[in-house]
């Protein structure tokens, strides 16, 4: 208790350099969080696939389209129980920044295999009975203000011409992971258009969302979907939704991980302030140290004051830091928008918070002690800080 | 009157681990913000060199990227019939039409795959871009399922070698050369007949027409008879424009995010020197007294602290740049949003981004040093001289 007391002085002695190193601290533990977090908004579509969905593309890559004669086929193989289309049409809302995901979707095979898009019965029925009907996200609404009924006018990049989508239903995700800044609308509606200005183009799908019946089987579907097509016109490559995500992270990886060493250089540069501070007032107290060890005080009972201050203004810090990341977050993620369509603190991201600011008040404290619990009794008195 | 550098520098040397620790966490925010910076202008560098001022793109009209974009045989012979389009030395227009897709190709040694632009090209397509050199093997032959691989390919995905087959669109394509292009974005491409990839990928029209213009005033003359012609369905961009304008997402990208990083690290920097600065005022009270009583002005001593301040902060920015000047000799790739393709490009480190570099720095140094000095400078000679 006397301790703590002592520790607690010690910390309160000088009192600008103490909220400056916290200071520093929250703004460090607060930037570390929140890199840490937009790290994992870029897994946001991986984490959220579903085990039980595969993916069916071409094998060249995703920008060759494939045959609409396949879903039959894929249906009736072995262990596949749905199977859903779609393609994606790139289109310019108002300008090329205003960028939000936009798929042409077979109805409702495809949203019978995505159950954590939530959109009530009405919705539902409205969008199916609208060839021209769309369905937006949540946050996508909230964006842009899109309410039912609106008309969204889109200009097509892959598929050429102006289109116009009217609102049929918002949907919400099942859980706080679900992309709520998605937009769909009918293949059939892309089809027709094609079949009147681009015959060659019709038909044609980007790719087969495919549910199977049991998780384990994944490997063996896959390898029997492609099995299926190869030597054909279309070779195909099926891979699991996570998989696939994980395809488009790892292209943009070099990104991802210039981030995560970013995140841990913060930590770097504020330890060596907390470490500044420490030694700073290690050698103003040289002569106190002296003092207690003349009292008979022990090198234990130094290394126990110096490092509880280190600590206990490390964490201090980091505990303010991790308050501040909730309602920063939070502020981040609507200033972004649609660009980070999933946006949550993860629990890991806490823990690593209050692991670094360990790490810095340990580290900050190891030079001072060393020094202290070094010093002859008879140099410290004469020292004079 | 004024105190001499000698004593300010050596007033740094004094408390070596301070100056050091301080020192260290202004180093890093410098390399950050260089790193950021050198990565930019490698991005610019390598999208200004991609494309030649005097080549126009054609491509289909609201197609973004040549991926995007169907040009029909027809309207492609229309657009190559153009008088402003200049004549080479057999008297044929310097014109390439070419189709542009993209294949999912392995890094070497992983199994992670990533978009590779192939592009085919007619017989100018070399012609029309003159920093193109054959670094390894021969030309791909008119006709034959041969390609020749970018420098920035060939080192990292497997398959792409001299000597080496791929397999895509049935059939097995040789690589028979490597070309550098001087570290432009065609460094990132796979180069094959136009013909034949149209045939292996089974799409009947080309992606775009690049032709090379008479004289580049007539660019505006021309850029209207195309675009007004009811004929075609298409747009031209000069090269260089169409390619900068390709990686503006991703530049912004990368400069917003290297900026808020910067700023938010700045403010953790400022904080260390401004505790090093009020300690360093703090342990010479009756040094100050002693200097004021001399004669020493407030004006003197207020230098003299700022100036130890951005001398500290100078030796840090330097310590960042001298470590981010060895960036120059790694590579950056990632995927260009806009092309959803592979680019690969470097840090580029030039005079100007040495200067802001610095200027950053002692912009941290006088932030953080600013208060400490004042105080030092309005101290009382009576009381300082108390102090001791």
């Amino acid at each position: 208790m006397q301790t703590l007391k002592l520790i607690l002085k010690n910390a309160m002695r000088h009192k600008l350099r103490t909220a400056l190193t916290v200071l520093g601290l929250v703004v460090a533990t607060l930037a570390f969080g929140l890199l840490q977090t937009v790290v994992g908004a870029w897994y946001a579509g991986a984490n959220a696939a579903s085990n039980t969905r595969l993916v069916t593309r071409n094998a060249i890559s995703l920008v060759f389209p494939l045959p609409l004669s396949y879903e039959a086929r894929i249906r009736g193989i072995d262990g596949v129980n749905g199977v859903a289309y779609g393609n994606w049409f790139g289109g310019i809302y108002q300008e090329p920044k205003n960028f939000f995901p936009q798929f042409a979707i077979s109805t409702r095979s495809y949203l019978d295999l995505y159950p954590e898009f939530v959109l009530n019965d009405d919705q539902r029925a409205a969008f199916e009975r609208d060839r021209k009907g769309c369905v937006v996200g949540k946050k996508l609404a909230a964006q842009y203000g899109f309410k039912i009924g609106d008309v969204i006018p889109l200009k097509g990049t892959i598929f050429p011409g102006q289109w116009e989508f009217v609102v049929r239903g918002i949907y919400e995700g099942k859980n706080a992971t679900t992309d709520t800044s998605q937009f769909f609308f009918h293949w059939d509606y892309l089809n027709e258009t094609m079949l009147k200005t681009a015959k060659p183009r019709a038909n044609q799908v980007g790719f087969y969302v495919v549910r199977i019946a049991n998780a384990d089987n994944a490997a063996s579907v896959s390898r029997a979907i492609d099995t299926q097509f190869k030597n054909s016109l279309a070779e195909t490559l099926t891979e699991t939704e996570k998989a696939f995500q994980l395809g488009f992270v790892s292209m943009s990886e070099a990104i991802v991980v210039a981030i995560r060493v970013v995140s841990f250089v913060v930590i770097v540069i504020i330890m060596a302030v907390m470490a500044n501070t420490m030694a700073m007032s290690a050698r103003e107290r040289l002569a106190e140290y002296a003092t207690l060890k003349a009292l008979g005080f022990g090198p234990g009972f130094l290394a126990q004051l110096i490092f509880g201050e280190s600590l206990l203004i490390a964490l201090f810090g980091a505990t303010l830091g991790i308050a501040l990341l909730f309602p920063v977050a939070h502020a981040f993620s609507a200033k972004m928008g649609t660009l980070f369509p999933v946006f949550e603190i993860a629990p890991r991201t806490l823990l690593l918070q209050f692991l670094a600011a360990l790490t810095v008040g340990i580290v900050a404290a190891i030079a001072p002690t060393l020094r202290s619990t070094r010093v002859n009794i008879v140099d410290g008195l004469r020292s004079i800080g | 009157m004024k105190l001499p550098l000698s004593y300010i520098a050596r007033n740094l040397w004094t408390r070596r681990l301070t100056t050091a620790l301080t020192a260290s966490g202004l180093a890093l925010v410098v390399f950050v913000f260089a790193t950021v910076l050198m990565l930019d202008e490698g991005l610019r560098k390598t999208l200004v060199t991609t494309g030649e001022y005097d080549n126009v793109v054609l491509i289909r009209r609201a197609s973004e990227t040549e991926v995007q974009s169907g040009v029909y045989r027809d309207q492609a012979t229309i657009a190559a019939s153009h008088p402003s389009i200049a004549l080479g030395a057999d008297g044929e227009p310097l014109v390439s039409k070419e189709t542009v897709v993209l294949i999912a190709l392995n890094k070497r040694g992983t199994d992670k795959p990533a978009n590779v632009v192939i592009r085919g090209v007619g017989k100018l397509g070399l012609a029309l871009r003159p920093q193109i050199r054959l670094s390894a093997g021969r030309m791909f032959r008119p006709g034959s399922s041969e390609i020749i691989t970018g420098s920035g390919i060939a080192k990292r995905f497997s398959g792409t070698a001299v000597g080496e087959t791929l397999r895509f669109g049935q059939r097995d394509w040789t690589v028979v050369g490597t070309f550098d292009a001087g570290n432009s974005g065609f460094d990132s491409e796979i180069w094959g007949d136009a013909d034949q990839l149209m045939q292996a990928f089974r799409r009947p029209v080309y992606s775009s027409v690049i032709v090379r213009l008479n004289d580049s005033r007539e660019f505006d003359a021309f850029k209207k008879d195309i675009e007004g012609d009811q004929r075609l369905t298409l747009e031209a961009k000069r090269e260089q424009s169409f390619y900068a304008d390709q990686s503006k997402a991703l530049s912004t990208f990368i400069s917003i995010l290297g900026m808020t990083l910067s700023i938010i690290f700045s403010i953790g920097a400022m904080i260390g020197a401004m505790i090093t600065m009020y300690a360093s005022v703090a342990n010479r009270v009756a040094e100050i007294g002693t200097l004021r009583a001399l004669g020493f002005r407030r004006r003197s001593i207020l230098a003299a602290f700022l100036a130890e301040s951005l001398l500290l902060a100078l030796i840090g920015g330097a310590a960042g740049l001298f470590f981010a000047s060895f960036m120059q000799f790694l590579s950056f790739s990632t995927v260009n949003f806009q092309s959803f393709s592979e680019l690969a490009f470097g840090f580029t480190l030039n005079p100007a981004i040495v200067i802001k570099s610095l200027l950053f720095a002692l912009l941290m140094g006088f932030v953080g040093g600013f208060l400490p000095a004042l105080r030092a400078g309005r101290m009382k000679i009576v009381d300082s001289l108390r102090a001791a």
